[in-house]
């Protein structure tokens, strides 16, 4: 388990500092999923297992795709068929492969040997956190869900004003484009039909 | 994403020093400070897309002005 927790601590940092000098948005945010990972088999090395699923089911499984997603949306190019092709190529991919390769392996490893390598230090099971979180720690649930209800509001008054712009636009596009694409299939139909004869 | 990575590595301190002292404290920490990265997550993202709505680029400089 020793062995386990060093090698993934220094993956996270090999890919933390990857994810920091990386010059593309997509790569850097791919090395920082890699990092995440290892960090949560850190968190299992640790004892913290329960912590472990949540980092990667919020963390990685999250937040991060939401970082892919807004990434992805405002990368719309003109030639993004080249960009693509660019970006298929092995120098871009083997990096977090590897990576991810060995991380791989420090999970087949971990449920090979389940239950008979002892952990790290002493663990602290997901019943204890759930005593203490929702027992000492209550009024923290409450401020945090507070919280997440004001990002929610915060997220939501962000997104209606550029909802309704895009909807007046859109609406205005369509009334102007209507007469343009019927004059255009006439022009095309008589082109066609001139062609003919 | 620097804030993440940062706010990883106080997570990882926490729950280092939970699992050294065998107390749920430093899992809950981390707890906490998940739910706090996804409010942030979510209000920065929707602020960035306004951003690039509005200014068609993503050049923090550009952003000088505060009623544009």
């Amino acid at each position: 388990m020793v062995t386990i927790f060093y090698l993934a601590g220094t993956l996270a940092v090999i890919a933390t500092l990857l994810a920091i000098t990386q010059r593309h948005a997509v790569h850097a945010l791919l090395y920082l999923i890699v990092s995440l990972l290892a960090v949560a088999v850190d968190f299992y090395a640790l004892g913290a297992t329960f912590v472990a699923a949540l980092e990667i089911m919020i963390y990685a499984g999250a937040i991060m795709v939401l970082f892919v997603f807004v990434v992805m949306m405002l990368n719309v190019a003109e030639h993004a068929m080249e960009v693509e092709r660019e970006w298929l190529k092995p120098r871009n991919w083997v990096g977090p492969s590897v990576l991810s390769l060995i991380l791989l392996g420090e999970l087949a490893y971990c449920t090979a040997t389940f239950g008979s390598t002892p952990s790290l230090a002493n663990a602290v099971g997901p019943k204890q956190v759930g005593v203490a979180l929702f027992g000492t720690y209550w009024i923290g649930v409450e401020l945090a869900s507070l919280l997440l209800m004001a990002g929610l509001v915060g997220a939501f008054h962000l997104g209606r004003h550029a909802f309704a712009k895009e909807e007046r636009q859109h609406a205005a596009d369509t009334d102007t484009a209507l007469p343009d694409s019927g004059g255009d299939f006439v022009h095309t139909g008589s082109r066609g039909t001139s062609r003919a004869a | 994403m620097c804030i993440e990575i940062m706010l990883n590595a106080s997570g990882l301190a926490f729950i280092a020093a939970g699992s050294w002292w065998g107390q749920p404290d430093g899992q809950i920490m981390f707890l906490f400070i998940l739910a706090m990265a996804a409010a942030e997550v979510s209000i920065g993202l929707a602020f960035v897309l306004l951003f690039h709505k509005r200014q068609a680029e993503l050049d923090v400089d550009a952003a000088s002005e505060l009623r544009g």
